[in-house]
């Protein structure tokens, strides 16, 4: 690094040869989980989707890009594709305007409870999905579940409602389910970003006689927009990720109407409850393009997104 | 919102709520927000203390007759016990692995200069923006192909990959801004660069390393579907999601064992979250600001 501010010595060859060799073994540990977990499966799926492979122990035969032939053909590819992303559309934008209020409610530092109140909105977060497919399952149940319950005792519907047995709802349903589930991480990274406020600006704000509402719309979040860039990055992605919501809820059901992508690569790879053979190949092939249909979009949110910022600053 | 208002300083313009009102209505309102977003969760534990029977019949959230003997038949007959333990292990060993191997990836690339640096950036960034879900065939290829497709280690080891990217960004950022000083001093007395990472910078890097734990803890804890795809074929390494999942699936109708189950699953991480919460988000805080 610095090492030439020091006097030269005559072992400095040998002793900047080890510095650089402990760098790189510095980064032993770190290579291995991120070789094994993170880069050989993107590279890997190329490859597999170009096989037809019944398991990890049979044998793969190369099939070029059949596979990818089939999948264009597939309808239900393409509705577990469209559901996928209906669902981020759905959730995305209500999860991070809720999170936003909830944090700015939540920033004041003279409110009382309000680390209480921060872990009762993160309890959802550290709840595992198969725990939350249970209660919600007995929640929504359209036998004497306490949300059919309370509507009918309401007078809000006449009929149970069978939120997660109708086809037409279920996806909906998930969707609620899933802003209620995570929230709490959204509102956390816009808790952090809050901190990055300088309080100086809130006392100057003070002292021109400006009002909380003001200083909230016209001070806070113009300064944590950038924020809002990564932040909407990182929720896009994580909603693409519902396949343990969905598995544990419905498992794509009913008649498919909530298979998302996830779950429908699951099920071509590893379910033989239809008592259909596994196809790895396959569900690599439908993986990677979507996968790829992702990154497309993403860095064409970068560029819009840098387009706007750009903009913004002409002003 | 309501910072403008922390001294008792008049506004010049007349509101319709003063800022001490104004808070107590803020108050009102999260404290019934927050009692309908956990209303799910206090129903289940109130569930798991009724017998099967006074789960519906009985609507109150307080049992008439509580009884714990769901907790004994979820713990005993349905294995929640060895599932307990099976992801406690995973969680424990992968948050280890993920700790170190993150924080010592993280001192190299914040603070050293080395050829290959900027491609190791270049490839831990464009990773981050690809979803991870669709990548689990070729991990579980890769565990079957070292003879760790159906075991416990299999699992934690896969787990380590989760959110490791930004675990390293995050300490990276931390590291790259801390002042020279410290290390130029450690080197001046000697001090070698193992020694000055564990001795000195580890330690300084105490919020990060709260963070990581909490989020990677979180992460195994909850992770569903690699542990579900390893277990298939062997029950017996099944981790609380799976267990509590497959419990569903088997005994469809015994809602108290589940809600027991469900419980005994979601105690530590709650009870870890809240005594790690405030340096989890002041970590973060600082993360963002680096």
């Amino acid at each position: 690094m610095t090492d030439a501010a020091l006097p030269a010595r005559p072992h400095r060859k040998a002793r900047r040869m080890r510095q650089t060799a402990l760098v790189y073994l510095f980064l032993v540990p770190g290579m291995m989980v991120f070789g094994a977990f993170i880069l050989w499966p993107l590279v890997a799926s190329e490859w597999y989707s170009l096989l037809d492979w019944s398991g990890f122990d049979a044998n793969p035969v190369f099939v070029g890009l059949a596979n990818y032939r089939e999948l264009l053909g597939d309808s239900y590819f393409w509705d577990a594709f469209r559901r996928s992303f209906i669902f981020m559309l759905a959730t995305v934008p209500a999860q991070m305007a809720i999170s936003l209020v909830l944090a700015v409610m939540l920033n004041d530092k003279l409110l009382k409870l309000s680390s209480l109140y921060r872990t009762l909105i993160f309890l959802p977060v550290v709840t595992p999905v198969a725990v939350i497919g249970i209660v919600m399952t007995l929640m929504l149940s359209p036998f004497n579940g306490p949300v059919n319950m309370a509507l009918l005792d309401w007078g809000l519907t006449q009929r149970t409602i069978d939120f997660l047995g109708s086809p037409r709802l279920v996806l909906w349903t998930l969707a609620v389910i899933y802003i209620w589930k995570w929230v709490g991480v959204t509102m956390v990274y816009w808790l952090a970003a809050l901190q990055t406020v300088p309080a100086e600006l809130f006392e100057a704000a003070r002292l021109d006689g400006v009002t909380g509402r003001q200083v909230t719309m016209y001070i806070v979040l113009p300064m944590i927009a950038p924020f809002a860039v990564v932040i909407a990055l990182i929720s896009a992605i994580s909603a693409m990720n519902v396949f343990p919501l969905v598995q544990a809820m419905t498992q794509g059901g009913p008649f498919y109407s909530s298979e998302v992508m996830e779950v429908y690569i699951f099920r071509t790879a590893f379910a033989s409850a239809a008592g259909t053979v596994p196809r790895l190949g396959y569900a690599s092939a439908a993986g990677v393009f979507f996968g790829l249909s992702i990154m497309v979009l993403t860095v064409f949110q970068i560029l819009a997104l840098r387009q706007a910022r750009r903009q913004g600053g002409d002003q | 919102m309501t910072t403008a208002s922390r001294t008792p300083m008049r506004r010049r313009r007349p509101s319709l709520l003063s800022p001490r009102r104004r808070r107590l209505v803020v108050s009102i309102l999260l404290a019934a927000l927050c009692a309908a977003w956990i209303y799910p969760m206090l129903w289940m534990v109130s569930a798991s203390l009724k017998t099967n029977a006074a789960i519906f019949a009985d609507p109150g959230l307080i049992p008439s007759e509580p009884t714990i003997e769901n907790y004994f038949r979820a713990w005993t007959e349905a294995r929640i016990g060895a599932y307990f333990f099976n992801t406690l292990f995973v969680t424990i060993g992968s948050v280890i692995i993920v700790t170190v191997a993150a924080a010592m990836m993280g001192y190299v690339l914040g603070r050293r200069q080395f050829p290959g640096r900027g491609l190791i950036f270049g490839l831990l960034v464009f990773t981050l923006f690809v979803p991870q879900g669709y990548t689990i065939i070729p991990v579980l290829g890769l565990l079957s192909a070292v003879g760790l497709g159906q075991s416990l280690w299999g699992v934690m080891l896969a787990t380590c990959g989760g959110s490791f990217v930004i675990f390293v960004m995050l300490f990276a950022g931390y590291f790259n801004q801390m002042p020279d000083e410290l290390e130029e001093a450690a080197r001046m007395d000697g001090v070698g660069m193992v020694k000055t990472f564990w001795f000195v910078m580890l330690p300084l890097s105490q919020p990060i390393i709260v963070t990581v734990i909490v989020m990677q803890t979180l992460y195994a804890w909850n992770d569903f579907l690699l542990p579900l795809v390893v277990t298939l074929a062997n029950p017996a390494i099944r981790t609380l999601s799976v267990g509590v999942y497959a419990f569903k699936g088997e005994n469809f109708v015994d809602w108290g064992g589940m809600t027991a189950a469900s419980t005994i699953s979601i105690l530590p991480v709650v009870i870890l979250f809240l005594f790690l919460q405030r340096y989890f988000i002041a970590g973060l805080a600082g993360a963002v600001k680096g």
